[in-house]
């Protein structure tokens, strides 16, 4: 129940928020002519994007996270043990979010070849630690933690299985991203690379994303 | 124009409506006048505002529709009146919150000296239980459910064993006495409302909640499920009865408690066979029944509605409708079963007989009347094998003219329609939905293939 | 600056040539549109049929014997479902959103046109797979279209075999199209206004549409979580929500569950999605006030700062449905406060529009019609909310026909009025023909009148104590014969008001094809969307330029001014001359 308290508060305060920024005060059958917009965000449409969706990400899994925590209070609860693995799987996606921030930085220069490894190695990484996921689910139904055994497993798999869905979305913006780097970049047109920068960031921005997301849901997973 | 007169006149309407309509609140038969105050406070301010702000509009339609040569203003706010306004709703939503959350304050502190009894629901139907002596309910649980403890008493539980068991949807409280009302559902979600009494609060299975009020009006009123709990929700009736505080006594005197149920057992057979001998003469010695005689297969009948219906005839609920012949000749037979033990013990013996399937006479569509048993499954199951939860007798292997003039009968109000039929009535809405005689014919051809 | 993210020469702006890509395989913001319209009408069409044939076996529970139990749960769940999500929803959203966001803003399409297309396959998708749910074994499910547990997903509820798994999978893939819907509406919001088109200078019709998606965004999750969660425990026996439970006579393997869990994420999806359809339908429905007053909306600013408002409360008051749920009673006190703070913004926006209304030059063409009318109902709809938000006051009316009355008035015959008034008042756009003015007319009486005798005595109806979702009533004592003579007029009324639909199709088609031709603006209007190069507007919208915006959209009737209204292009000391002509008389 706390935790949808401070959602409801997290809303009054976005409320407050968007209704002290000053762009609402203005009264606009005052000024008059081509007026330029104070505090707009000058960003490409598809960063924006991408922000939005974090946003529903984020309404998605503090959701499970609330009826997680709900749920938990039930007297059936019957918390799992956490497989070890689930360590070795963090660092694997924290490595993977450090090689695509390098090669976010790399995708800075003027020379991209840089890019080819760091992006590379942090997709393999993230598939890494997909697949030790589900060694971890193999393990966890191997000594008797079934789907249905206990919600608490049952919200195990779930959570995981959601979140590595979300990385199975993202590899495939970096599969897209990664089949370009390793072509001709020298032969690129400008809009191309643009293109490309544009997407080794947003891959990075969204892998940091769920990195913390699955750090989130690890500590609650552990917590429990 | 018209329109400004139509909203003119809708409003009118409306008002003339409010006060001349023959449908308002059912007269109050509890202790929650303050509820009705409120609805009446809220009633009083969304009126005058319905009212003021309609023909606001309608005036602004009349006085400033298009005319030649006409312009409006030009006003993009007024933050004066915008701030009024602001001022004026809020005293007036002000007005209707605080007396609701006052009233609200009552609803959920229960006095002290509230008597207690449990409403349980599941599909479809209401059962009751008191806490007996002891002032305490016994422990339930879903796993103790069988035909003999239909509640889950708890057999272990001492407290339980006091414990008064209503096995009937009609239950009595005295009048003026604050009564809480625990309310426990064994599947799905349903709602306990009785609307004389104002008060609703719904039956969550895994979860016991409750309401409270206290009955000032002696009298009969209906309880209603108003949770959807599933195809027969329309058909989950109850009834309660408010009694002087010695009627009360007398009829609580009168139920079982949870010990005496368990002291009386369950019916004997072998007792029972001396008894069918007189049943033999019409229903055959195996129980298969004959038509000559108007008499149905009873072979195998599920043993509690086997004594639910030899109580009925018993008691002139069943069998004394002018029109019900073949009950009639039911009544006098139970004069040779002297107590509830005989009709319990016979009642256990007929339902060890083995079924044999009788003939059939009707014909219908068979794939029509599939279509159509599917309103029927969820009581007699998915091969007519009857459920014994929800008080359903077996079709399979039932004599197909029996079943038919069963649906007339319950249709025509010539079975069912008794207020001591607890759950005639349920047959009897669902025999309304099944108007013509090709409807029933390709049920019972379906049946048939059971 | 935002608006730089479309340059005039945009090269993904190319035009279709194939008559498959440019109807079927659409990237172009307005065809995806009218698909989105057509779908959602289709549907809606459907689910009216439905409430037809369950409002026959009311009116005459003996007569007709159309529906039997099964089916008419079965009617009543997917005609709410399909009426709250995939007719007003998307139609309002996906439709209008997707045809006036980048006219109103001045951009050349959605900022993902793509994607745009994906949302509206994905819609489509969701519709067949709902639609399915009629053709398997057992039929779509009859939960109610809040599809509660247990009873959703357990025997004795119709459709508990296929039909309620494709209502949760028709509804996952409904949220993911609109996902990727919304992430356009409100990026283009964001990113691809024209310059000079500040947010405060947004018509409100894209006002609502926003922040009604921004809604959307946030709470159709908690729809999406609760549906997978209640799959899971359908399909392999997991007990998020299910309790240890009799079923059919036998416990069940299920233990512990919580369905009171359900009703909370189910209602913190279903409470903003009133406002979902709500919030469009109030800046739509301000436009067009505005418009055929020929005065600029009273209180712009508190007009736009209570969609907002709105918006954020509609987060916080979602257990006003859950009242006499079982929950923990003392959140009645918190949730009855809420939802009555919420009525002071709603109540304010009433009054603008009626101010907006005062000192006007009113024309009472169809739109305006059809938006007076929505005031009505509207204000009808919002008193009787006041009554169900108010812990103790819902007490006796909750689960009764006053629930049916106050959501169809609040929630139905409001949002469709605007509806009608938006297709009335964008039509000369869209097709670039006028509509037959008198079937419109007589259409908005018939709709009007008709759709109030429906629900003003439902009202009634639940005060005496009639609950809802009763198949038949049989003989309840409190139920006098005058009720049931009632239920029998509300449906002729029904059937009427169903009728009269038709005239609506009638002249969308005649005028389709014989229609006056309107010319780029037959209103008059100020905004935008009026000022497009071509009607209707071409693939880009705005052929070689992108317009400027000089001023906000509701320079009406401006004192000294030689016309009574100013297009938003019109530069600020340039006087003041439109480049208008036509005139249409109402």
């Amino acid at each position: 129940m706390n935790i949808s308290l401070l959602f409801v508060a997290l809303g009054v305060a976005l409320m407050v928020w968007c209704l002290l920024i000053s762009q609402l005060q203005t009264k606009p059958w005052v000024s008059k002519g081509l007026v330029q917009e104070q505090g707009a965000v000058s960003l490409p449409a598809p960063r924006v994007g991408l922000w939005v969706f974090l946003a529903v990400i984020t309404s998605l899994f503090g959701l499970f996270a609330v009826v997680y925590n709900m749920r938990a209070e039930f007297p059936d609860w019957r918390p799992l043990p956490d497989p070890n693995l689930l360590w070795f799987n963090t660092a694997l996606l924290i490595l993977g979010s450090i090689a695509l921030q390098r090669a976010r930085s790399v995708s800075e220069k003027p020379n991209l070849d840089g890019l080819k490894w760091s992006l590379t190695t942090g997709g393999l990484l993230t598939i890494g630690f997909l697949f030790g996921q589900l060694i971890a689910w193999r393990q966890l139904t191997g000594s008797g933690y079934a789907f249905t055994t206990n919600p608490a497993d049952a919200f195990f798999y779930l959570l995981t299985g959601i979140h590595g869905l979300h990385l199975l979305g993202g590899l495939w913006f970096w599969a897209r991203a990664n089949l370009k780097v390793w072509g001709n970049v020298a032969m690129y047109s400008i809009e191309e690379v643009a293109h490309l920068r544009l997407s080794v960031q947003l891959c990075s921005v969204y892998w940091h994303y769920l990195l913390l997301i699955w750090l989130i849901l690890f500590g609650l997973l552990l917590s429990t | 124009m018209v329109v400004a007169i139509a909203i003119i006149l809708l409003v009118v309407g409306s008002v003339l409506f409010h006060f001349l309509s023959p449908w308002y609140f059912t007269p109050l038969a509890s202790n929650w006048e303050l509820i009705d105050f409120t609805v009446s406070i809220t009633f009083v301010v969304t009126g005058i505002v319905f009212v003021v702000t309609n023909l606001f509009m309608a005036y602004c339609i009349i006085r400033y529709r298009h005319r030649k040569g006409h312009r409006a203003d030009y006003n993009p706010e007024d933050t004066k009146l915008e701030s009024w306004l602001t001022i004026i709703t809020t005293l007036g939503v002000a007005a209707m919150l605080a007396p609701g959350l006052a009233v609200w304050g009552d609803f959920v502190t229960v006095p002290d000296d509230a008597a207690e009894f449990e409403a349980v629901g599941q599909q479809w139907h209401w059962t009751y239980r008191f806490p007996g002596e002891d002032q305490q309910f016994g422990n339930v649980d879903i796993r103790h459910i069988t035909e003999d403890n239909a509640f889950g008493m708890d057999p272990e539980d001492p407290a339980g064993q006091d414990d008064v068991l209503v096995e009937s949807p009609i239950v009595h409280l005295p009048v003026d006495q604050p009564t809480r009302a625990w309310l426990r559902s064994k599947d799905v979600l349903h709602d306990f409302a009785v609307p004389q009494f104002r008060v609703k609060m719904d039956l969550v299975p895994g979860h016991v909640s409750y309401t409270w009020f206290t009955p000032t009006v002696v009298g009969e009123y209906e309880i209603l499920c108003e949770e959807l709990c599933g195809m027969a929700h329309f058909a989950m009736r109850g009834r309660v009865v408010v009694d002087e505080p010695d009627d009360f006594d007398a009829w609580l005197e009168e139920q079982p408690t949870y010990s005496e149920l368990v002291a009386q057992g369950p019916g004997d057979p072998t007792l029972g066979q001396a008894s069918y001998g007189l049943c033999a003469a019409c229903h055959g010695p195996q129980g298969g029944g004959m038509q000559a005689l108007n008499a149905p297969r009873i072979a195998g009948l599920n043993k509690r509605y086997v004594e639910r219906q030899l109580g009925y005839y018993r008691d002139g609920v069943r069998g004394t409708h002018e029109l019900d012949t073949a009950g009639a000749m039911m009544r006098p037979i139970l004069a040779a079963l002297p107590n509830e033990a005989a009709i319990r013990n016979v009642a256990a013996y007929i339902e060890t007989l083995a079924p044999e399937t009788p003939p059939a006479n009707v014909s219908g569509d068979i794939e029509r009347g599939a279509e159509l048993y599917a309103n029927c499954v969820s009581c007699h199951g998915e091969n007519g094998q009857g459920i014994w939860t929800m008080n359903a007798p077996a079709l399979a292997g039932q004599h197909d003219w029996y079943i038919a003039t069963q649906l007339r009968n319950f249709r025509e109000g010539i079975r069912g329609a008794h207020r001591m039929d607890l759950y005639g009535d349920q047959m009897m809405m669902l025999a309304d939905a099944l108007p013509h005689e090709k409807d029933v014919n390709d049920i019972i051809a379906y049946l048939n293939t059971l | 600056m935002a608006y730089v993210a479309f340059a005039d020469n945009d090269t993904h702006s190319h035009d279709p040539d194939t008559f498959i890509s440019k109807y079927i395989w659409s990237q172009d913001h307005k065809v995806i549109a009218i698909q989105y319209g057509i779908t959602a009408i289709s549907a809606g069409i459907v689910a009216l049929v439905l409430s037809l044939l369950f409002r026959l076996q009311l009116g005459f529970p003996d007569s007709f014997s159309l529906v039997q139990p099964n089916e008419y749960y079965q009617y009543v769940t997917m005609h709410g479902m399909i009426m709250v999500v995939y007719l007003l929803t998307a139609l309002f959203l996906g439709g209008f959103g997707n045809y006036l966001i980048p006219l109103m803003c001045g951009a050349r399409d959605m900022v993902f046109p793509y994607l745009n297309m994906l949302s509206f396959w994905f819609y489509l998708l969701s519709v067949i797979v709902l639609m399915a749910s009629f053709f398997v074994p057992g039929g779509p499910t009859g939960a109610g279209w809040t599809l509660y547990p247990p009873q959703s997903i357990s025997p004795g509820t119709p459709g508990v075999g296929g039909g309620i798994v494709l209502m949760i999978l028709s509804l996952a893939i409904f949220i993911i199209a609109f996902t990727m819907g919304g992430l356009n509406y409100v990026t283009t919001v964001l990113q691809a206004r024209a310059r000079g088109m500040t947010l405060m200078r947004m018509p409100l019709a894209i006002w609502g549409i926003f922040v009604a998606t921004i809604l959307g965004l946030l709470a159709f999750p908690a729809l999406l979580v609760a549906a997978i969660m209640m799959l899971l425990d359908r399909v392999i026996g997991t007990s998020f929500f299910m309790p240890e439970m009799l079923s059919m006579g036998d416990a069940t393997e299920y233990g512990g569950g919580s369905p009171i869990l359900f009703q909370h994420l189910f209602w913190f999806f279903g409470h903003p999605e009133v406002y979902i359809v709500a919030l469009p339908a109030f800046g739509m429905v301000s436009d067009v006030l505005s418009v055929h007053a020929r005065k600029n909306i009273f209180g712009y600013r508190m007009m736009v700062w209570a969609i907002v408002a709105i918006g954020a409360l509609s987060f916080v008051v979602w257990a006003h449905h859950m009242y006499v749920s079982g929950m923990n009673p003392y959140f009645g006190f918190f949730f009855a406060t809420t939802t009555l703070i919420i009525a002071v913004p709603t109540a304010l926006k009433v009054y603008n529009w009626i101010l907006t209304l005062w000192r006007g030059d009113i024309h009472l063409t169809v739109p305006m019609l059809f938006a007076i009318g929505f005031i009505f109902t509207f204000i009808h709809g919002g008193l009787t909310g006041l009554f169900l938000g108010n812990v103790t006051v819902d007490l006796p009316l909750s689960d009764t026909y006053f629930v049916i009355g106050h959501f169809h008035m609040v929630m139905g015959v409001s949002p469709v009025l605007v509806l009608f008034a938006a297709i009335y008042h964008w039509f000369p756009k869209i097709t670039g023909r006028m509509f037959h003015t008198g079937l419109g007319k007589l259409h908005f009486w018939l709709t009007l009148l008709g759709a109030y005798s429906i629900y003003l005595p439902m009202h009634y109806l639940g005060i005496l104590g009639l609950p809802r979702r009763y198949f038949a009533y049989g003989d309840t004592d409190f139920i006098p014969e005058s009720a049931n003579l009632m239920n029998a007029g509300i449906t002729i009324a029904a059937l009427l008001v169903a009728a009269a639909q038709c005239l609506f199709f009638i002249n969308v088609i005649w005028s389709l094809m014989k229609g006056k031709k309107s010319g780029p603006n037959p209103w008059r209007a100020a905004s935008l969307e009026w000022q497009t190069p071509d009607t209707p507007p071409k693939h880009g919208n705005w052929g070689e330029q992108l317009p400027e915006v000089h001023r906000w959209p509701y320079d009406y009737s401006v004192p000294g001014a030689t016309q009574d209204f100013i297009p938003q292009t019109v530069p600020a000391n340039s006087g003041d001359a439109p480049q208008n002509e036509q005139e249409v008389e109402d």
